[in-house]
């Protein structure tokens, strides 16, 4: 709207900029490499008996894995936080409740 | 883009005045021209715009409430009296599926959707939604719901597994009919309405606001419509996974709640409630919104407490996240679980008693005026404080495993969805309507609408406590007379003193239907700012203009309408109006925007819309008609990607001299 | 003659889907923008869901294979690979739109559909191969589950697939270079989205055994 020129809540530096001043390609290739290896290392938790740290380290490497990719290729890490808020609020609720749900069944027991 | 010149000031330009369509779009993109009606029928169909759409939710929601309304009635006819004889034990089966689905998902849902279609832009300050045509789109996906689960009646028997439509009694097994397939996929499709309509206001909210309206200057209202678009949000995916599991489960053979094959029922009972737990708050809280509204106006002051009631408002919008499961505590989760559950519950009647709390200190000293919007306020604030204290009665477990399926909890959920959520939504009625359609009710009506109301809901669902701790269970067809006990208890008598009360309440609801007769038939305009109102959307005309504020009024209070009539006078420490309403309108369209763009009217969201219940009918009845659903779906998406949101000046004629397209012809 | 207020909607201005245009906004950020991260965020409890019904029953498999007995993990490793470098090229895609390149940002564009493609492609051979070894929907609980879920994420791709494609056509017609640009990291963001559920599938659902 024309008129509507209002600057109340934080206002933040706009979209282009925060990708702007994400990263650069070599940035973005280097990520791409990381997460690459780190397929690699999950892949082969398939052939190499990784005894009690099996499960751990999966699930570590998972949770780096979705990290990487939400801060950096989404660039939720150079991003208005609010951006964050909105999401993590999804993502921890959707955590939160069915983590919830699957322990009223004994999953975790099991 | 064309550029509007506003008219100079002082030629008043009335709101809605049928005007020639002046610009033809000379282009065509995608498939089809542009819409150009600005009155008439096609002006409804094809708008974006949210006041209309407000009013479109409201007339279908109210449509949904006398369906579900009678629904109701020929319940209680059938439990009138022992070995009733009105329906038989499969369209009771239907009849109390339809009367709850119909009043959660058709009614309240999409009627709370309107009021903050409606007023949540104008009570911001804002001149339309962030997304107005996904607006439009979630409209009609709502219609397109509502018509497909209710088409169910006509093809063969609606659905029949309760409102939570717990499995596996709603799989092919024991619901041969296709009344659930309707069902699910009417639901799906109204699901689409509620998510895209929960983005659609939360960026509204976030960034649309007028200037110096921080989030703590928003009206509780506002506020509140935001809390419950966070719900949806984030629960309308959850029902959508259930719907889906059972969608497969019945047309494709899925096994997901086939118990013979290792299916754990509770599944579907976690994911309906993960849901239907929030769902109850988004039911209710739109309402909280409302009377916090009211309460205030009404009794000559500020709301008490404004950051307790947002607050707490959001808080119940938290925890409500973390109870689900004591709709389940009969299902044998474990003690544990059964535990958590538990103190989770009893946790969230704090943050409601502190709103109950509040609105009661916002009366306390207050001068009271009791219209009819501040008489249904008072009554939620009673009748829900009722129900509350019922509901707290359910968090206790073992007490619960006692009330789990009978009338009890009918009568709990009653107090707090009708004495509640209805009663908020009556208040609304009442208070807005004045805005909406530039009359007001007639309060003589609304006092015998009002009094009825509360007569009724009190015969109706008061005994209903009786009932249920007598053990009536509910959703049976029948009582007899031999298991109807002695005395005072005696099932009977209570059961025809709530048919006889739901036929008052009946009679209240009529009233209310014959008070929008008569105040559409009257010639009387509503003044100005007919109830000394304290927020913004009273600061536009009656009903608002197309484009709702002449300039963008800079916000500098809580409350901004009521400081710029009011000022302190600094002897007295008293508030003394320093400008009418009138002044404050006049002053606002003496800095008159000079270029307004208003979004344009579109065809592609009714389009896409319209693919959808072919696509459900197609996976019910036949995959080719499903085919053709999802071929219109695909053709709407291409015209509405093409249609480009800011239309090029190339779009539009030059405008003649005399206001009217010239060379229209070609193109 | 000055128009009345009603013809005011023809002016199309308060835009719906790209706003490209420098709107100021209260929070100062794109509506567009919000709006996609809201609906990721909503989506998380979409897929959450399906992945918690697919870990309550892949253990339940009746008289049908178990995972352990159908699981091609070279295959599949191999088709994850292939949809996170997607993850790159989309990066790489937006980028370059953002630096008001259209040859690089279709080029990126192409290449990020083609190995969606790819990943779709290696879906339909595994659905196929499972089917084949006795694994039908119809199944099992495991059956069910699993192709609910993989389903799910398939056809999120897929449609991601289309709107590249379609983007990469209205991004040729158009004169304006980077006209497309937020459109371009919408689409982006979506892209991610269904890429980093599928981190969790190869996770979940292939790599820890029941």
């Amino acid at each position: 709207m024309t008129t509507d020129t209002t600057h109340n809540t934080a206002p933040s530096h706009g979209t282009d900029h925060a990708v702007e001043h994400g990263m650069s390609t070599r940035g973005y290739i280097n990520i791409a490499l990381i997460l690459a290896a780190i397929t690699a290392l999950e892949v082969s938790t398939y052939y190499v008996d990784f005894g009690p740290l099996f499960l751990p380290s999966l699930l570590i490497m998972m949770v780096v894995k979705f990290f990487m990719v939400v801060s950096y290729f989404m660039h939720l890490k150079f991003d208005n936080k609010l951006f964050s808020w909105l999401f993590y609020a999804g993502l921890f609720l959707a955590v939160g409740v069915y983590v919830a749900a699957l322990a009223t069944f004994h999953f975790f027991l099991r | 883009m064309a550029i509007i010149e506003r008219p100079a000031p002082g030629t008043t330009v009335p709101a809605l005045t049928p005007a020639a369509p002046a610009i033809t779009p000379s282009r065509t993109y995608g498939a089809l021209r542009r819409p150009v009606a600005t009155t008439g029928w096609k002006s409804w169909l094809f708008t974006v715009d949210h006041k209309k759409l407000g009013l479109m939710y409201g007339a279908t929601a109210l449509f949904f409430f006398i369906v579900g309304g009678l629904e109701a009635v020929l319940i209680r006819l059938q439990l009138a009296a022992p070995d009733g004889k009105v329906l038989n034990a499969d369209l009771y089966n239907q009849m109390f599926t339809m009367h709850a689905t119909t009043m959660v998902f058709l009614f309240v849902m999409p009627m709370a959707a309107g009021f903050a279609n409606y007023f949540v832009p104008l009570q911001i300050g804002a001149r339309d939604v962030a997304f107005p045509r996904i607006n439009a789109f979630g409209f009609w996906c709502l219609l397109a719901g509502g018509i497909v689960v209710n088409l169910a009646w006509f093809l063969g028997g609606a659905a029949d597994g309760g409102w939570f439509m717990y499995a596996p009694n709603s799989g092919p097994v024991f619901s041969p009919s296709k009344g659930v397939d309707f069902w699910t996929l009417g639901l799906q499709i109204a699901g689409i309405a509620s998510l895209t309509g929960a983005i659609n206001l939360i960026v509204t909210v976030l960034n649309m606001r007028a200037p110096g309206m921080t989030l703590m200057k928003m009206p509780v209202f506002t506020w509140m419509i935001t809390v419950v678009q966070f719900l949806l949000l984030f629960a309308v995916p959850v029902i959508t996974v259930a719907l889906f599991l059972l969608t497969f489960q019945r047309s494709f053979g899925a096994q997901f709640f086939d118990v013979a094959a290792g299916a754990d029922p509770l599944l579907w009972q976690h994911l309906f409630w993960i849901f239907g737990h929030p769902e109850v708050y988004i039911l209710i809280l739109p309402s909280f919104g409302i009377i916090s509204e009211v309460l205030p106006v009404f009794s000559r002051k500020p709301l008490f407490g404004y950051p307790f009631v947002v607050f707490s408002g959001a808080a119940i919008g938290f925890v409500g996240w973390g109870v689900w499961a004591h709709h389940m505590f009969a299902s044998g989760l474990g003690p544990v679980s059964v535990a958590v559950f538990s103190l989770a519950t009893m946790a969230i009647a704090v943050p409601t008693g502190v709103k109950i709390i509040n609105w009661t200190l916002t009366m306390w000293g207050g001068k009271l005026v009791f219209t009819t919007a501040m008489k249904f306020a008072i009554g939620l604030v009673v009748l829900f404080t009722i129900g509350g204290l019922s509901g707290v009665t359910h968090s206790v477990a073992p007490s619960d495993t006692q009330q789990t399926d009978t009338y009890y909890i009918v009568a709990h959920f009653h107090y707090v969805l009708f004495g509640g959520a209805i009663f908020g939504i009556f208040s609304g009625f009442y208070y807005w309507w004045p805005k909406m359609f530039g009359k007001m009710l007639n309060e003589r009506l609304g006092s015998w609408n009002f009094w009825l109301m509360v007569i009724g809901m009190n015969m109706t669902f008061g005994p209903m406590h009786i009932l249920g701790l007598q053990g009536q269970p509910r959703r049976m067809y029948v009582w007899t007379e031999a298991r109807a006990g002695e005395g005072f208890f005696n099932l009977g008598f209570w059961n025809l003193i709530a048919s006889i009360g739901s036929l008052i309440l009946t009679v209240g609801i009529g009233l209310f239907l014959i008070n929008i007769v008569v105040t559409a038939r009257s010639k009387v305009r509503a003044p100005l700012d007919p109830w000394n109102a304290r927020s913004l959307e009273w600061m536009t005309s009656n009903p608002p203009k197309e484009h709702n504020f002449d300039s963008i009024p800079h916000v500098h209070h809580l409350d901004e309408f009521f400081h710029r009539k009011y000022e302190e006078d600094p002897t007295t420490h008293t508030m003394r109006e320093v400008a009418s309403a009138e002044d404050v309108l006049a002053e606002l369209e003496r800095n008159a925007d000079k270029h307004i763009h208003m979004p344009s009217p579109s065809y592609w969201p009714l389009v896409l819309a319209c693919g959808m219940p072919f696509v459900a009918l197609g996976i019910i009845y036949s995959i080719p008609v499903a085919i053709a659903g999802g071929l219109i779906m695909l053709y709407a998406l291409y015209g509405w990607a093409l249609e480009p949101a800011t239309a090029p000046e190339s779009d539009f004629d030059a405008p003649s001299s005399n206001g009217h397209a010239v060379g229209a012809s070609h193109g | 003659m000055l128009r009345p207020a009603t013809v005011m909607r023809l002016g199309h201005h308060m835009a719906d889907t790209a706003t490209h245009e420098a709107h100021v906004t209260s929070t100062g950020l794109s509506n567009v923008k919000l709006g996609m991260w809201l609906f990721l965020g909503s989506e998380c409890l979409l897929f959450g869901g399906l992945i918690s019904t697919y870990m309550l029953y892949r253990g339940r498999v009746s008289n049908g294979p178990t995972p352990e007995q159908i699981y091609d993990i070279p295959f599949t490793s191999v088709s994850s690979f292939v949809l996170l470098m997607s993850s790159l090229t989309m990066v790489l895609a937006v980028a370059a739109a953002h630096k008001k390149d259209d040859r690089g940002t279709n080029l990126w564009l192409t290449v990020t559909a083609l190995l969606g493609a790819t990943f779709v492609g290696g879906q339909v051979y595994e659905f196929t191969a499972f089917y084949n070894e006795g694994l039908g929907f119809t199944t099992s609980l495991f059956g069910s589950s699993f192709y609910t879920l993989t389903g799910f994420h398939g056809v999120h791709v897929t449609v991601g697939i289309i709107m590249l494609i379609a983007l990469v056509a209205i991004n040729k017609r158009s004169r304006v270079p980077g006209s497309k640009s937020e459109t371009v990291e919408m689409i982006g963001l979506y892209w991610h989205f269904v890429d980093i559920v599928w981190i969790i599938i190869f996770t979940l659902v292939y790599l820890i055994p029941v």
